[in-house]
């Protein structure tokens, strides 16, 4: 019944008629659309008194919603709606939330947090994240650093040491490793020399007469790398001298180079040129002492420490 | 000025009230359990105790803060996700099987709109009265008595709908406190908005709404047509049967009663008045009389339109509006017992049944591929969730390896793997647990200061194992296996197998 009484229905014109028979319907909107639309004016008007919104004299209405928060120099700023301050006032209250694991991680020893699986576990997670804004850019995300430029910290070679103590050093005053170039100093020979030994200290493919040249260059005032390397080859960590007797090659491209010949060229290349770029900054100042000694427990579990 | 002018379709319909004549039968006794039943487990579970170590005394908790469902002797945490989609899927498969067997059986039973919609109802009718009164009342102008009668409705049904809200939020938090700080101001905003919107979704939709829900709201209203089969039981209408070769007719006077079109809010009444008489007169013999004339056995009485919550006539035939609650077959065997003749002129039966010339007493059948397939599918999903909450260890291991790198080459040759062990407790107490290896030497495997780790209960540990192989063991292992073992419970000891990575090229 109701159906055919709608179909009945006839459309409204707007009442004008052109050309004699041209007109037009009037079709207005439906009843829910136009108090939908008065709806959202008055939501508009409730928004802005909430939210920031019209531009006045210099500034602005800044609504109802302020937000309070502690900057990072520890100044109490009230501040209208927006979205930075939202997130600062976030990030006091999460910093509100890790303090007492903070707290714990300052107050115990490394000892003690390697035993405790509560601390482990929140370092691993807080560690991770502290790692991956501030580490990563160079040594990568997992900390697996890059041949050439930055070391693997998940290696067990730890060219300053990889103590607790140690790493926290490192990471409080950073590091400049620095080896001379000898193009200057040695002839081309000297240098293949000295390039065969390395070569064979480490159990590589190298040609044995040379190395044995290499040898005598290394142990003497000529060259005179064991000052820095020592007499064994072993390095000296108190000065970032690598040890040249093992598998782990960070600034010479030993791995990735297919054949023997390659290796030694490799190796070359270090001590003709030399190295100027082992540079680590000082983190003492940008991070806070709590978070520098969350890293240092996340890169000593990284490689396991020594 | 209209000529030429097309005709157009209005795009809406004002809602038409229906006013529901309440009946009595077989239908609606077993609505009326159902409906009791599944009340008094909505609204009194949550006040069900249950001692507990480190929660609250109630039986089923929702625990969302906590993370984890507490139902019973049962702690679910998010990682038992899966039972919820096994749940869901058994749901699903279980709507799907019942519909295909007898229809809208749980639109007409069960589901939560008929059942509100049912207890509104009732409210109604027991404030103003039974149809004609309802009807009289929508009809008669504004005044005193209207507006106390249809004021106390709705405050009846906004209370319903308040309780019901309340109940809900009640499975979420702890039910006695729960409804303390509620009405003093204290509880959690999502307390608040929670039960705000459920009454103000359940005053719309079970006092307000009602069948406009089931028809252009639902979508399992829409897609239940795929369920049927042409052997679905469904609420039918013997139309052969009522409307004979001339049509359906009223009872003429002299055999039975008049039922005329303004006389039908009467019908029932004047039925059972003439019920007697018109029995004696044996309903064999008017029914005879009837057949002769060409007329069917619908009487015309108009009971089953009357008490369609739906507000259609299933005289109609089967259609998307008819939620199959059965109310009409109870209405029309009371009219049929009335004057003796069979019942069953509306009753539960097959599409292919009634197409036959001669349909036989209507049966369920089962044997179809598709209600065996859903059989199949609820019986063996159902088995594996209980299986799996049956056979559920105490405690959850997830031991991914480190990606980044994927291996670590020592300074002496040898190749490290290192693998995060997360192992979360849901027992009940603090538990110790033993990691190891197999599969490869015991010593290869460093965890620190962690080969043992103390778990309290809901709680995740998180531990970091590192593995070291010299090359020519690295080189022949593939895979190996870590070991959990929950301390002092050998049998409950669980084995992850984790891959064992190395550079391709090994010295």
């Amino acid at each position: 019944m109701s159906e055919q009484k709608l179909q009945s229905q006839t459309v409204q014109t707007t009442g004008h008629a052109w050309d004699g028979d041209l007109q037009e319907y009037n079709n207005p909107l439906p009843v829910w659309w136009v108090y939908t639309f008065y709806a959202t004016f008055i939501f508009a008007i409730v928004y802005w008194t909430i939210y920031p919104s019209w531009p006045f004299g210099k500034g602005w209405i800044g609504g109802l919603s302020d937000i309070t928060y502690v900057n990072s120099a520890g100044e109490t700023k009230t501040h209208s709606w927006n979205t930075r301050a939202l997130y600062l006032e976030d990030m006091n209250k999460a910093a509100v939330e890790q303090k007492p694991y903070f707290d714990k991680v300052t107050s115990m020893s490394y000892e003690q947090i390697s035993r405790d699986p509560e601390v482990t576990a929140f370092i691993l997670s807080s560690g991770k994240a502290l790692f991956a804004d501030n580490c990563a850019a160079c040594h990568q995300s997992g900390g697996q650093g890059v041949v050439g430029f930055f070391p693997n910290l998940t290696d067990d070679d730890w060219l300053y040491g990889g103590s607790y103590e140690k790493i926290h050093q490192t990471l409080m005053d950073g590091r400049r490793g620095y080896m001379p170039s000898f193009s200057e100093v040695l002839s081309g020979g000297q240098i293949d020399q000295l390039a065969n030994y390395v070569a064979s200290l480490s159990g590589l493919e190298h040609d044995a007469a040379e190395a044995k040249a290499g040898d005598v260059l290394f142990h003497n005032e000529t060259a005179a790398c064991y000052y820095c390397h020592g007499v064994d080859a072993k390095g000296r960590k108190e000065i970032g001298a690598p040890n040249l007797t093992d598998g782990i090659w960070l600034w010479a491209g030993v791995a990735a180079a297919p054949s023997g010949e390659g290796k030694v060229a490799a190796i070359r290349t270090v001590i003709a040129g030399g190295l100027s770029k082992g540079v680590m900054p000082a983190w003492a100042g940008r991070l806070s002492p709590e978070q520098i000694k969350v890293l240092t427990v996340y890169v000593h579990d990284l490689g396991g420490g020594v | 000025m209209q000529t030429g002018l097309e005709d157009q379709l209005g795009l809406y319909q004002k809602r038409i009230p229906i006013f529901t004549r309440s009946v009595k039968g077989r239908f609606r006794r077993f609505k009326t359990s159902v409906l009791v039943l599944a009340y008094a487990i909505f609204f009194l579970l949550p006040w069900v105790p249950w001692s507990r170590l480190d929660a609250p005394a109630q039986a089923v908790l929702f625990d969302v803060m906590g993370r984890r469902f507490l139902i019973f002797g049962l702690t679910v945490y998010p990682q038992d996700v899966i039972w919820l989609a096994l749940l869901l899927f058994i749901a699903a498969i279980l709507l799907f099987f019942v519909t295909g067997l007898v229809g809208r059986a749980f639109c007409g039973y069960f589901c939560f709109q008929t059942l509100w919609t049912d207890f509104f109802i009732w409210i109604e009718s027991r404030i103003q009265g039974e149809r004609p009164a309802r009807v009289r009342l929508y009809r008669q102008p504004w005044n005193r008595e209207k507006l106390l009668k249809i004021g106390s409705t709705h405050a009846a049904w906004l209370l319903a709908s308040f309780w019901t809200g309340l109940t809900f939020a009640a499975y979420f938090a702890y039910a006695p406190q729960l409804v303390v700080d509620f009405f003093t101001g204290q509880a959690a905003a999502a307390a608040y908005i929670t039960v705000s919107v459920l009454t103000l979704a359940t005053y719309a939709a079970a006092g307000l709404m009602r069948e406009q829900i089931c028809t252009y709201i639902c979508p399992y209203g829409r897609f239940q047509s795929v369920m049927y089969e042409p052997e679905t039981l469904a609420v039918h209408y013997d139309a052969a049967r009522g409307e004979s070769t001339h049509g359906r007719a009223s009872v003429r006077a002299g055999r039975g009663i008049v039922v005329e079109r303004r006389g039908r809010e009467r019908a029932q009444a004047t039925v059972v008045q003439e019920r007697r008489r018109v029995n004696r007169n044996s309903g064999e013999r008017a029914l005879a009389e009837r057949h002769e004339q060409g007329l069917g056995d619908c009487i015309d009485c108009g009971l089953c339109v009357q008490v369609c919550p739906a507000g259609i006539d299933i005289r109609d035939g089967l259609q998307y509006k008819c939620i199959s609650c059965g109310l009409c077959i109870d209405a029309c065997d009371t009219i049929m017992d009335s004057f003796g003749f069979p019942r069953g002129l509306i009753r539960y039966d097959s599409e292919k049944n009634l197409a036959s010339p001669t349909p036989a007493p209507p049966r369920l059948e089962w044997k179809r591929l598709k209600i065996i397939g859903y059989g199949v599918a609820l019986l063996l999903m159902s088995a594996y969730l209980v299986y799996s909450i049956s056979t559920r260890g105490n405690f959850d291991r997830a031991v991914s390896q480190v990606r980044q790198p994927l291996y670590v080459v020592l300074s002496n040759g040898d190749i490290r793997n290192r693998y995060q062990i997360r192992i979360t407790n849901k027992a009940a107490e603090d538990q110790v647990y033993t990691i190891t290896a197999r599969g490869i030497p015991a010593s290869a495997l460093d965890l620190a200061h962690f080969r043992e780790i103390t778990i309290k209960p809901g709680h995740s540990g998180l531990v970091q194992a590192s593995v070291r192989l010299p090359p020519a063991l690295a080189a022949k292992t593939q895979q190996f296996e870590i070991l959990i073992t929950p301390k002092g419970k050998p049998a409950e000891a669980r084995a992850e197998v984790v891959r064992f990575d190395k550079p391709s090229l090994l010295p």
